[in-house]
């Protein structure tokens, strides 16, 4: 009897653990053969701790379970959700870079390859370095860490800049709230993380990778490293990739609690050791990156969703999407939601359809009043633009963008000035310091979205003067981009930038 | 790693041999940092001069990368560390009131630690749990859905 009950880090914050102590105890009582493995997450948080049972080779769902339920599991009279991929949340989606999250044993490398894993590998070791970068391009991927870069132009720079060295980074620095994906993906299904940083040294000559996640994640630190040593062990690292005579390996280092070393200079600078402060561009970190050498700067999910792209081939990968956007794009549903979780879809999906029908509304059951979308530099959407689809162009046709695809939805007891007055606040507890709109800049908007709140209508011109400066004048989209959720606040919802007025008067 | 002889190593004794230990990384000064911290509870200043040494930089540029980064501290913690999260997605599921309810039942603001020593108050923003909020992280502990009930106990339970 097999029985799955996730590793992942919300799984376990909800009590999983206690779950499978529960149920592995329980199962040795009864003298039952119980089989436990801890898989990755299906992505439907509100259910866990989900806990699947094999019942004739189906899967079948339970959650959320607590240890208190492990009798009735076990007696087969807990009410269930019956066969996990026949839930609408997840049988709605078109799971690619997510395929194994979930499905697999996370550091069973003969899971990974039994479910689809190493054949984008072996296949583009059959692969010029050209060739592997022109299968990039073809998919039409962008990069899923916000900018919506091009993956294959980034490659083909780092492939034709002659260089001794060169790197592959994996940015795993998600600091947006309201995104998981990353976490999700490098607890659920590491090795395809490894395999797609495998491909991009192959394609641009790099025989090192870096992987730099965030402290706040230390059960994907955990995961990802115990996953590189077993790769080393299997010879899938190294100095001879699967006897390929490629040598590449990877080392995971961890950040330190700053959320600008996101940015992809900035986080050059921490590898490196230094203050996590943003470099200027030119030089891109495409040529002058880590160490002065040609780097691939990348995020998670765009790495994670190249050994799918090498195992389908590009087309059917591109054959995905809207317009520019191909492919599929990993929608984290967060914040005030009854069906919050991880929902994989091809673009073109219209906002609406993921909060309402999706995501079910808000968990408290009020109107939705406003969603965020893209993190904390991203754009705030009131319900009249639930129309807009899912893609890079069409949120940037909207003023707002859709970052690392993190959805957080709030309910009409929201306040809009105050939430403006956090992107500020935020702004400027992690601004690295170096140009002087953000530095100084985040300072003044809390000071003038203060004046707001006390009712000085006149400030409201200078926040909207203050937030233009921000856009134009800062190195990085820290503070190039806050102006995004204070002004679309200020925009959409100007009766909570008046209301303190009235009061006052 | 503890120390093998029965006296207690110095701080900066065991930070220079802490950042022997990874000179041979490429940007060793992040690990070595977090490899002190893991011992000490903290970076002491002591420790400052021998990494800056044994790297060939400055110690002022030891001290900026130190104080540039939220996780390093220049002081010990209290016996536990109890992580709010404030960003948007917890903010929406009521995290802020749990903050007012923990500073007020510590009788602490964020970042201070009670008198005796027992709790230090931090904010965090984002522990990837936003579709489980409100979050939290107890002594590296995890816990999700959080609510005035869970908070109490939970900090009944380290206040001891």
């Amino acid at each position: 009897m097999r029985i799955w009950v996730p590793r992942d880090a919300a799984a376990r914050a909800l009590g999983a653990d206690e779950v499978a102590g529960a149920l592995a105890a329980e199962a040795q009582r009864r003298g039952i053969d119980a089989r436990i493995i801890r898989n990755g997450s299906r992505g439907m948080v509100w259910l866990e701790p989900l806990v699947e049972v094999e019942a004739d080779g189906v899967r079948i769902a339970y959650g959320p379970v607590t240890a208190a339920d492990v009798p009735a599991l076990l007696d087969g009279t807990l009410p269930g959700h019956g066969p996990v991929e026949d839930i609408p949340f997840f049988a709605r989606q078109t799971r690619l870079t997510f395929a194994r999250v979930g499905l697999i044993d996370p550091l069973d490398l003969g899971d990974y390859e039994a479910h689809g894993g190493l054949a984008g590998l072996r296949r583009a070791l059959g692969m010029t370095p050209e060739e592997i970068v022109d299968e990039v391009k073809a998919s039409g991927l962008r990069g899923r860490g916000g900018a919506g870069f091009p993956t294959g132009i980034k490659w083909d720079t780092v492939r034709l800049a002659q260089a001794d060295r060169k790197y592959i980074v994996c940015n795993a620095d998600e600091g947006d709230s309201g995104t998981f994906a990353d976490r999700m993906l490098m607890e659920g299904d590491p090795f395809t993380l490894i395999e797609g940083m495998i491909i991009a040294g192959l394609g641009t000559g790099a025989a090192k990778g870096f992987v730099y996640i965030r402290s706040e994640y230390p059960d994907a630190i955990e995961v990802m490293s115990e996953a590189v040593r077993s790769a080393r062990t299997a010879g899938l690292l190294g100095p001879d990739v699967l006897g390929s005579g490629h040598g590449f390996d990877i080392e995971i280092r961890v950040g330190a609690g700053a959320y600008v070393c996101g940015e992809e200079t900035s986080l050059l600078n921490s590898l490196e050791g230094k203050r996590g402060v943003v470099r200027a561009k030119p030089p891109l970190p495409a040529l002058e990156g880590f160490m002065g050498r040609p780097t691939v700067v990348n995020n998670v999910l765009s790495l994670a969703t190249v050994p799918v792209i090498f195992e389908k081939g590009a087309q059917a990968y591109a054959d995905f999407g809207l317009g520019r956007s191909r492919g599929t794009i990993p929608v984290q549903i967060a914040g005030n939601v009854r069906h919050g979780g991880l929902f994989e879809t091809a673009f073109g999906m219209t906002l609406g359809a993921l909060v309402e029908e999706i995501g079910g509304g808000t968990a408290s059951g009020r109107p939705v009043k406003a969603v965020q979308v893209g993190g904390p530099l991203g754009a705030y959407f009131p319900a009249s633009k639930f129309d807009t689809p899912f893609g890079y162009e069409e949120f940037d046709g909207q003023g707002g963008l859709i970052g690392h695809a993190g959805v957080v939805v709030f309910d009409d007891t929201a306040d809009m000035l105050r939430m403006a007055r956090f992107a500020m606040e935020f702004c400027a507890i992690e601004s690295c310091g170096k140009c002087t709109p953000c530095r100084i800049g985040a300072v003044r908007g809390v000071e003038t979205i203060d004046r707001i709140g006390r009712g000085d209508a006149a400030a409201i011109p200078i926040l909207t003067d203050l937030c233009e400066t921000m856009r134009e004048g800062s190195l990085c989209a820290l503070g190039g981009f806050t102006p995004y959720p204070v002004m679309s606040a200020l925009a959409q919802f100007p009766e909570d930038f008046a209301r303190a007025k009235e009061a006052a008067e | 790693m503890p120390p093998t002889s029965g006296r207690a190593m110095s701080p900066s004794d065991r930070a220079d041999e802490i950042a022997v230990m990874h000179l041979g990384l490429e940007g060793p000064l992040l690990p070595i940092l977090h490899a002190v911290q893991a011992e000490f509870g903290h970076v002491p200043d002591e420790a400052l001069p021998a990494i800056a040494q044994r790297l060939n930089i400055s110690r002022a540029e030891v001290h900026g990368v130190v104080s540039f980064y939220h996780d390093f501290r220049t002081a010990p913690a209290g016996r536990h560390v109890v992580k709010l999260c404030r960003a948007e997605a917890c903010q929406a599921m009521g995290a802020d009131a749990l903050v007012a309810r923990a500073e007020e039942r510590l009788g602490i603001a964020m970042h201070e630690t009670t008198r005796d020593g027992a709790v230090t108050l931090e904010p965090v923003f984002c522990l990837g749990l936003c579709a489980c909020g409100p979050a939290a992280m107890i002594d590296g502990r995890i816990v999700g859905r959080l609510d005035a009930a869970r908070l109490d106990a939970l900090l009944d339970e380290v206040a001891r």
